[in-house]
């Protein structure tokens, strides 16, 4: 008998991502595990959006296997991305989320109740019927957010999420975050935030030139780090 | 018509030979236009997503034939529909039908060309979106023309333009029947020729009139669907 | 917006639905030009559907294209003016029989400056003559028309080779018989036209008749029901019947009653055997 499909463990076995003459991603091994959120850091150009997507599912790599769950594909269905710059569907954020959640192939009796559901999560109750292309940048993250849950995720990943965001809209974009959290999906974020990663951390990975040069409990990596690649990062110096 | 009557004249006073070319035109343009619409939409958003061994060749093509000569499709068209031609048997030759017809495959390339170019240039705004969300073909078609609607509503429009104006192909398969296959563009060849200039000036002021008007009807539910939309 | 796109709907569907029910009882008529032009169909068709409830539809083309046109199987009659084509369209079984109808004639129209001096004068291959001698602009219908095929006649008949003498001053434009006048009107040149045309032509400018009244400037027009032995689809009965009513008296009468500025266009000869 099968063991049931799940999503994690998310298992890189040597994965290499090449693209022409560039190596974005050179034999990564990792693993990320459930429980508390994994928070991919490095400077810009290191490789995590890349690694993200490849966890996700969205790009295949050029060497090496990914596993989820141990199996070949797992549950694409319910892994979930929101984009360093989402786009927003040309209607109403109401009608966004409607179409996330046809697209996710949630029954339709239970549609309305989920979208309310949605957007009180992500604080979005009253602006349903606004068109979404004229929210602004944070609550436009936010919906991108609340399009993601939509499909019921086990697993959410999210690329530089406040890149472009005020603090204002960063404190309510990781309020909802640790709603998330606090229901038991696995977060796998990337960002250069250091700030960010150290609110949210539960495994750091540390990234640099397509490298994974350090990997652990976040607790640990902040207070006493094992690289001195690290520890550059760490005390802010430009990483070239 | 053919009376010492303005164009002036003939619209105040509601001639209904007038009235009836005029009816036609609007009838032929924008059923040619919506026959092309229902093929040509759907090709190219077809043309815009997928990938295949010579598909530039195509586009390239696509693009060309927005310059398809009218007399030359017209003639293709009689030959075809010609009692002699394959198609003799339908009996369409001289009838506004065949009229419809060979503006269709006018105005055709035009909105396909363009639709593909606005659904690929949306495809990329959107693409990763939809895949993330595990959207299917056929549904990513739909989304991307039902969210492209207002730049395809300019292509229709370009389109009726086309059909609207030419007179080439529309002489030749409908013949120019007095109440029957005259519209406007061959009106004003017709009246032309038996050297009414004035009125077949007059008329060519009438028929931009009504493209002037199609395309104020679409600005206009543009923009009430945009206060929609955003 | 529902309610509007449901009404046009509707309406082409009527429309649709009209020129369904109309296409019932119709012939289809491939003629001249200068029948059109001349507006001689739009006064005596109402008069023939009044009578009959049948619709006439003319798709107007040059004399060569009627006739191929008919040959296609495209036309139920045929009315054209060029006994010659019309007489080898019978010999190769395309039409039943042949009728005279009316006739008119063909007049040499020029600008009233009249550069080759020929103006009020009765000769037209003396005229012709003269044009190709002092070789001044000529517009030429150049489409195998009726009157096309009459001016090529005439050439002939003044001994010139038109189709090797021709130069620059002879301009075969390829159009119907209003196309050849405005071009001849603007920029001044000779031109052949039947009576019919030139009388209901609005953009005379600076022409005017340069030679009339020559024998041989006889124009005389016949009608023909294509065959049904070539063409199954023709509509005999209701062809014949056309045919029928413009050599009867009564469309003999409406014919000769087509009156421009007090001028007749044309004039009534069916009974005429050797029309």
């Amino acid at each position: 008998m099968h063991a049931p499909l799940t999503n994690l463990p998310i298992a890189f076995d040597d994965v290499s991502v090449v693209a022409g003459a560039v190596t974005v991603l050179e034999c990564v091994c990792l693993s990320i595990d459930a429980g508390a959120p994994t928070v991919l850091i490095g400077p810009n150009g290191s490789g995590k959006t890349t690694l993200l997507r490849i966890a996700c599912g969205l790009d295949a790599p050029s060497r090496g296997r990914v596993s989820w769950g141990g199996q070949v594909a797992g549950l694409p269905r319910r892994r979930a991305i929101v984009f360093q710059r989402p786009t927003m569907l040309r209607r109403s954020a109401a009608a966004n989320l409607r179409y996330a959640l046809a697209a996710a192939r949630i029954p339709r009796a239970s549609r309305a109740t989920r979208l309310a559901e949605l957007l009180e999560l992500v604080g979005l109750v009253g602006l349903g019927d606004r068109p979404a292309r004229r929210l602004s940048g944070g609550e436009q993250q936010r919906l991108a957010l609340a399009r993601a849950l939509a499909r019921d995720p086990t697993v959410l990943f999210l690329d530089e999420p406040s890149a472009s965001l005020d603090p204002a809209a960063t404190k309510a974009f990781e309020d909802v975050i640790g709603a998330v959290i606090a229901r038991g999906i696995k977060v796998v974020m990337a960002t250069h935030d250091l700030g960010a990663a150290r609110r949210l951390a539960g495994e750091i990975v540390l990234l640099h030139r397509g490298r994974v040069i350090e990997a652990g409990p976040a607790a640990r990596f902040f207070a006493a780090p094992e690289t001195a690649t690290a520890r550059r990062f760490l005390a802010g110096e430009l990483l070239v | 018509m053919g009376t010492d009557a303005s164009a002036l004249q003939l619209v105040l006073s509601a001639d209904p030979a007038l009235l009836a070319i005029v009816r036609l035109s609007l009838l032929v343009s924008l059923s040619a236009v919506l026959a092309a619409a229902l093929v040509g939409i759907p090709l190219g958003a077809w043309l815009a997503l997928v990938r295949f061994a010579g598909r530039e060749v195509v586009i390239v093509a696509l693009n060309a034939m927005m310059g398809l000569p009218p007399v030359v499709v017209g003639l293709a068209l009689y030959l075809a529909l010609s009692r002699s031609g394959p198609l003799g048997t339908w009996g369409l030759l001289f009838t506004p039908a065949a009229m419809i017809a060979a503006q269709s495959v006018l105005v055709l390339p035009i909105i396909a060309a363009l639709t593909r170019q606005t659904v690929e240039d949306l495809w990329l705004e959107y693409r990763d979106e939809l895949a993330a969300m595990h959207v299917g073909p056929i549904r990513r078609i739909a989304t991307l023309v039902w969210d492209a609607r207002f730049s395809l509503v300019t292509a229709l429009l370009a389109g009726f333009g086309r059909a609207a104006a030419e007179v080439g192909a529309v002489i030749i398969v409908g013949g120019n029947i007095n109440g029957f296959t005259r519209m406007m563009t061959t009106a004003i060849a017709l009246e032309t020729s038996k050297g009414n200039l004035a009125l077949a000036i007059g008329l060519g002021f009438v028929l931009i009139a009504l493209v002037v008007l199609v395309n104020a009807g679409a600005w206009l539910a543009r923009r009430a669907g945009e206060r929609v939309a955003g | 917006m529902l309610a509007r796109r449901g009404l046009i709907a509707i309406g082409f569907a009527l429309l649709l639905g009209a020129a369904a029910h109309a296409a019932d009882k119709s012939i289809v008529v491939a003629s001249t030009t200068s029948t059109q032009d001349s507006g001689l169909f739009g006064h005596i068709l109402p008069l023939f559907k009044a009578k009959t409830g049948i619709d006439v539809k003319v798709v107007a083309q040059g004399t060569g294209q009627a006739l191929d046109t008919a040959r296609r199987g495209d036309a139920d009659v045929v009315f054209v003016h060029a006994r010659s084509a019309e007489e080898k369209f019978l010999a190769e079984g395309w039409g039943v029989k042949r009728y005279p109808v009316m006739y008119n004639d063909f007049v040499l129209i020029g600008p009233t400056s009249d550069p080759a001096g020929i103006k009020g004068t009765h000769d037209i291959v003396a005229a012709l003559r003269t044009l190709e001698a002092k070789a001044l602009p000529f517009v030429s219908r150049g489409d195998r028309s009726g009157t096309h095929i009459a001016e090529l006649k005439l050439w002939q008949t003044a001994g010139i080779d038109i189709a090797a003498d021709k130069g620059r001053w002879y301009k075969e434009i390829g159009q119907g018989m209003g196309a050849a006048l405005n071009t001849a009107a603007a920029i001044d040149a000779y031109v052949l036209s039947d009576r019919g045309t030139w009388l209901a032509f609005k953009n005379k400018r600076d022409l005017v008749i340069a030679v009339e009244g020559d024998q041989r400037l006889f124009n005389q027009y016949g009608v023909m029901l294509v065959n049904p032995a070539k063409h199954p689809t023709v509509k005999v009965a209701l062809g014949q019947r056309f045919i029928d009513w413009l050599i009867s008296p009564e469309g003999q009468r409406a014919i000769a009653a087509y009156k421009i500025n007090g001028q007749q266009l044309f004039f009534p000869n069916a009974g005429d055997p050797n029309a």
